[in-house]
């Protein structure tokens, strides 16, 4: 099962010909996943050798998806370019439209989401600025590292792309069932809450890993979410106690707005609803293990 | 990144947004001749990027050069909340009439923009949110339409406005849209709005932020000088570098926002054990980075007064292990002699037997390689504290 990816998963990647597109595509074809071609209008027709798979290079997302039948499209696209890619797999009905890119005015991606509610969400946008998703041992669309660990009962859902990493570390001995860096910018496709109704309804996915930074209100819609819906359980974690208000530390979303969007409030948020937070991603790790052995119990 | 009040005041302008004459001036000199060109009663106004100005004295109305001079020299050199003045903005007075409200804003929570209007304006909008929630409308606006006429009354009516008055304010919505629009801002709000005894709308004070994400847009935007810019923060902006000053002794140096983050915390916690040390800094080398970049950090945060130890965390996803144990090499041997202070190093993912051979190999005296994040914040701020 594993959520919004799998092993049937037939992956596209526009911007596969920039540095980062050829870099990543390596990546994940060594990975395992089933990448199918490329888009890049100034290249149509062209094949692109990688991992010594041959990958045709189209013109257009639609074009791509005919051809080759592909389902998910991971976006590399410089971020003055990264809107018209979002829109043209919108257009495309594309299932899963993965925006790695950092950097894309908010502007750009508030339009291209009201875009894709106009169109009647018929595309999940995961991101921008993000690893991606992967569900491991069967796909891996983004930039994360696929040999972190393996598959198991645990999903992941998280703003930022390190401590996805390092959470799939510590916990590499459990493994987990999809781990998903939904971005650190201030308007993103997926949500925590998207997230945490996919896990609960996977039956691959026992327990939940929750990772949250300061800014927003997405960790505090996701604690109520949980009263409300989600009967696994789910250990939080948030980053960002110390961070100076007003100063946004490296993600454009992570920010601290008087007393709203601080890693006190959203901790306490957690709490009020009965999920552990840890205070450090390994203490995090450890209340995960000592719910995890509960549930085999 | 949030302008000055005398640039939204400029911005407002090019845009057609009704204004009143304001001039800036960094000096008393320069502020009673401002006065003198402008005439009559004129108001000098504290430019500072925080709220609450005019109860911390720097918002003086005046009535001749002369005042305007005096009053100046009375602000310049003010600090407003940690805030020091070096600019005023002299500016035009007013007859008011009547106070009103108007913003547009991002709003992450509903992936959309926001228009937030009052016919009671005037005072801390914060305040009428709390005080009076129903007299303060609160409109959706869609990303692709934005506000057109129809909005723009539609926000003006549910703003309380009646129909004389929503045809006066509703075209000046639309051209603040526009500043919101093709300025790529996140905020744009006029607090007060005035009608004028004259019967003019008047946008009197503004605050407006902008996405640096879309600095690529906007190259001809002039560079502004006059805020408070943290010589160390100048330096890793110049090195393209994202850093961030805090006042703490371990410097922290990591990869990826988030893993920072967590790094600052995990040391404050650790410092609770020694002595109270907090982090010095967020600095994030990014998911890619290089042995340059690496030494480029190191050099930063190596040049902090404040720092006492350092802490590098990384993870290796894309960035190798390797590729940041030779830029600790590289730093700490360009450096020399000059590097005085201990290094705690954690290493984890890509590469990492290859990384810690490289730092194990060079042996450098500062250098402490440590096996977890929490250990090693903890002996990070053990250092530190000594």
């Amino acid at each position: 099962m594993a959520i919004f990816l799998n092993e049937n998963s037939k992956i596209i990647v526009q911007g596969m010909t920039g540095a980062e597109g050829m870099k990543h595509t390596q990546r994940m074809l060594a990975g395992g996943s089933n990448i199918v071609g490329g888009v890049n209008p100034r290249k149509a027709g062209e094949t692109v050798t990688v991992e010594g798979k041959d990958l045709p290079v189209f013109g257009t997302v639609a074009d791509a998806m005919k051809a080759t039948g592909a389902n998910v499209s991971v976006i590399f696209v410089p971020p003055a370019f990264a809107k018209a890619a979002i829109i043209e797999a919108i257009d495309a009905e594309i299932e899963l439209a993965v925006a790695i890119t950092e950097g894309i005015p908010v502007h750009d991606t508030a339009e291209a989401w009201a875009y894709n509610v106009a169109k009647g969400l018929k595309t999940r946008l995961i991101g921008p600025n993000c690893p991606g998703i992967i569900s491991p041992g069967k796909s891996n669309a983004g930039i994360t590292p696929s040999n972190i660990t393996g598959a198991g009962p645990i999903g992941l859902v998280s703003k930022s792309g390190t401590l996805t990493y390092q959470m799939m570390y510590e916990l590499r001995d459990i493994g987990m069932s999809t781990a998903i860096g939904i971005g650190g910018d201030p308007i993103i496709g997926t949500t925590h809450i998207d997230a945490l109704a996919a896990f609960q309804a996977d039956p691959e996915t026992k327990a939940i890993v929750l990772i949250g930074e300061i800014g927003g209100d997405s960790e505090e819609k996701a604690a109520a979410y949980i009263a409300a819906n989600v009967t696994k359980p789910v250990v939080a974690y948030v980053a960002g106690f110390t961070a100076p208000e007003g100063k946004t530390m490296g993600h454009a979303g992570a920010i601290v707005s008087g007393s709203a969007g601080t890693a006190q409030a959203k901790k306490e948020a957690f709490e009020a609803v009965g999920v552990k937070v840890g205070k450090t991603p390994s203490e995090t790790a450890a209340l995960m293990r000592e719910v995890y052995a509960n549930l085999a119990k | 990144m949030d302008l000055f009040e005398y640039q939204a005041r400029d911005l407002f302008e090019a845009y057609g947004v009704p204004v009143l004459q304001g001039l800036i001036a960094d000096t008393p000199d320069e502020a009673a001749a401002a006065a003198a060109k402008i005439g009559g009663t004129v108001v000098v106004k504290a430019q500072v990027q925080v709220g609450g100005r005019g109860k911390a004295g720097g918002v003086k109305v005046v009535h001749n050069a002369e005042e305007a001079r005096e009053k100046a020299n009375d602000i310049l050199g003010l600090d407003i909340k940690g805030h020091v003045v070096k600019r005023v903005m002299i500016a035009q007075g007013a007859a008011i009439d009547k106070e009103f409200y108007f913003s547009v804003l991002l709003d992450r929570s509903n992936r959309t923009f926001l228009s937030l209007c009052s016919v009671e304006g005037g005072m801390e909008i914060e305040q009428l949110a709390v005080e009076r929630p129903e007299a303060l409308a609160k409109i959706a606006v869609d990303a692709l339409e934005g506000i057109t006429d129809a909005k723009a009354l539609e926000i003006a009516k549910a703003g309380g406005f009646n129909d004389e008055l929503a045809a006066k304010v509703a075209p000046v919505f639309v051209k603040l849209w526009n500043v919101f629009k093709n300025e790529d801002a996140t905020l744009v709000e006029v607090n007060p709005l005035v009608l004028t005894k004259d019967g003019d709308i008047v946008a009197l004070d503004g605050k407006v932020s902008l996405d640096e994400n879309a600095e690529f847009r906007h190259t001809d935007r002039e560079e502004v000088s006059i805020a408070k810019v943290d010589p160390l923060e100048a330096k890793a902006k110049a090195l393209n570098l994202n850093y961030v000053k805090l006042d703490g002794s371990v410097g922290v140096i990591g990869n990826g926002a988030g893993l920072v983050m967590s790094t600052l915390d995990v040391v404050a916690y650790a410092g609770e054990k020694h002595g109270g040390a907090k982090p010095a800094n967020f600095l994030d080398i990014g998911g890619g980075a290089s042995a340059e970049v690496m030494a480029n950090g190191l050099d930063v945060i190596l040049n902090d007064p404040q720092v006492k130890s350092v802490f590098v965390n990384v993870f290796g996803g894309i960035t190798a292990c390797d590729a940041v144990a030779n830029g600790i090499v590289g730093a700490l041997n360009t450096l020399g002699a000059s590097a005085t202070k201990p290094l705690v190093v954690r290493l984890d993912g890509n590469n990492v037997a290859e990384g810690r051979r490289i730092l194990a190999e060079y042996a450098h005296p500062l250098v402490t390689v440590v096996e977890t994040m929490d250990e090693a914040a903890d002996k990070a701020a053990e250092l530190a504290n000594r």
